[in-house]
């Protein structure tokens, strides 16, 4: 399938974003494809997590527009529940549910939102745990995890409600080295099976390896963007190459 | 008016040791050592005094000590009526006070500031004859509903603590999933601020339970009423409200052990 006529999942289109008097997003505009791997890095502050959390309003934006499979998220009439269904998005943090054993974690919102019955439901959900390879943790609970299975658990929490697309708010960060391994094999599955991603990270590994398009930003702004090839051979602007020569 | 805006978490600030010490009963914990023994020489040893006095002086403490279980079952229904009305009052408070919409939030606010800068006992008279202007009640419910009220602000500060307390990133988990607020609410935050608002509930009950010592004034015969009328028929002031502090004492020793294992429990369940 050509690239120009698959389905655009997001559009942003001159994106202002303020904090306080701070220009956390400076007219951004941005398009990801169906299917697309757009890795976002640049160093922090530079507004990746706040363009990442405007695609499912965890922010509120100050100008421009964004549209996700073609609805106008911003829209005052657009029901943004309906939305989120739609885009799954993990966090530095996991934010998995604590008071809840990990199938219930992957459970609830099935039950409460998709109105999936406990036994389809409990069915998906095991499916999902195989695939983040934690089966035998189902009736654990959170804090009986480690840090990299909490963030599988997470992973696995949004598939749940079969997202279109997945947001990953540097997934990674919170990991102790050698468990940064096992949540990015997870997403490299993910990212085959022709799931659409938006990931901020650091990894510059797995940006390599998996990203379609590696965007730069800074101060707020997209700088440059590219394939890997071009990120990590060739960067054309100077601020890119100051990083990169930093974080590789 | 009195800084209503949000107050920012008072864990920031490491420096600084914070100490919360309540005006219910201290809730002793296995920990500490000296208190648990404390509890039980105040609480075993009121429980041989009262059998003491009924033994060696039935003279008035026996016929004190029949008199006044009416007044135990009277305070106990206005303490159980009035927590629950002012556990429901708190939710929808402290829910109140976190909305974005400023005219809710101001208007929980404006209640918690008011009600909290009054009296318990002048607020008790006020409701009472302002509901008795209204509508005309049993004392006993009007006695309930006073103190709930009255509650109700102090209660609906623990909710919005105890809802302040669980990170935010559980109320982003949960709409990201697409829940909406009041699911988010209801399912992921509500059920974890339970865990920490136990404790100080624990502690606003029994407050609760010694200051519904208060509506005897309103004409409800709870524990300290009964207490006053044998005093009046008698002339045993002395010997009355040495009866009626132990059963006091006794009954508030006995919840808080009563909420200390609750929460052993609790916090062992995680």
């Amino acid at each position: 399938m050509p690239t120009d006529e698959r389905r655009k999942m997001v559009e942003m289109k001159g994106v202002v974003k303020y904090f306080g008097r701070l220009k956390a997003l400076n007219q951004v505009s941005l398009d990801v494809n169906d299917g697309e791997k757009v890795v976002i890095i640049g160093p922090s502050g530079s507004g990746k997590s706040t363009l990442l959390r405007s695609i499912n309003r965890l922010e509120e934006i100050d100008g421009g527009r964004i549209f996700v499979d073609g609805i106008d998220i911003y829209d005052p009439a657009v029901n943004i529940n309906k939305v989120r269904e739609e885009v799954g998005m993990v966090f530095q943090s996991f934010n998995v549910f604590p008071h809840k054993t990990v199938m219930q974690n992957l459970t609830l919102a099935q039950i409460v939102v998709r109105k999936r019955s406990k036994g389809e439901a409990t069915e998906r959900a095991m499916r999902l745990l195989r695939k983040v390879g934690i089966t035998e943790k189902s009736d654990a609970y959170p804090n009986q995890l480690s840090g990299g299975q909490q963030q599988r658990v997470a992973i696995a929490r949004s598939l749940a409600m079969d997202p279109k697309i997945m947001l990953f708010d540097e997934p990674t960060s919170a990991l102790d080295p050698e468990m940064i391994g096992e949540v990015l094999d997870v997403m490299k599955t993910l990212a085959r099976e022709g799931m659409t991603m938006v990931v901020v990270t650091h990894e510059m590994g797995f940006a390599r390896e998996v990203a379609d398009r590696i965007i730069f930003m800074d101060n707020g702004a997209i700088l440059e963007q590219g394939t890997p090839e071009h990120f990590f051979t060739n960067p054309s602007q100077e601020r890119t190459k100051l990083f990169l020569s930093q974080i590789l | 008016m009195a800084p209503v805006r949000r107050r920012r978490k008072k864990i920031e600030d490491p420096g600084r040791p914070v100490i919360e010490i309540g005006d219910g009963a201290a809730i002793p914990t296995k920990k500490d050592a000296g208190l648990f023994n404390a509890w039980r020489i105040a609480f075993f040893g009121s429980l041989a005094v009262v059998v003491c006095l009924i033994v060696f002086k039935p003279d008035p403490y026996l016929r004190i000590f029949a008199f006044v279980p009416d007044g135990i079952w009277v305070t106990f229904k206005v303490t159980v009526g009035s927590i629950f009305l002012a556990l429901i009052i708190g939710l929808f408070t402290g829910l109140g006070r976190l909305s974005t919409q400023k005219i809710i939030s101001g208007i929980a606010s404006l209640y918690v500031e008011v009600i909290r800068g009054i009296p318990l006992l002048v607020q008790l008279f006020y409701i009472y004859f302002a509901l008795g202007r209204i509508v005309q009640l049993p004392a006993m419910t009007s006695a309930i509903i006073a103190m709930a009220i009255c509650y109700g602000a102090y209660m609906g500060e623990i909710f919005r603590a105890g809802i302040q307390s669980i990170p935010k990133g559980q109320m982003e988990a949960a709409r990201s999933l697409g829940m909406n607020k009041s699911q988010a609410m209801a399912q992921v935050i509500l059920p974890q601020a339970v865990k920490v608002i136990l404790p100080p509930i624990g502690n606003e009950f029994v407050a609760l339970l010694k200051d519904s010592s208060l509506v005897s004034i309103l004409a409800v015969a709870d524990l300290l009423r009964r207490g006053r009328e044998f005093a009046a028929e008698t002339f045993t002031y002395f010997e009355t409200y040495t009866a009626v502090a132990l059963v006091y004492l006794i009954i508030t020793l006995f919840f808080s052990k009563l909420i200390s294992r609750m929460e052993e429990r609790i916090s062992a369940n995680r």
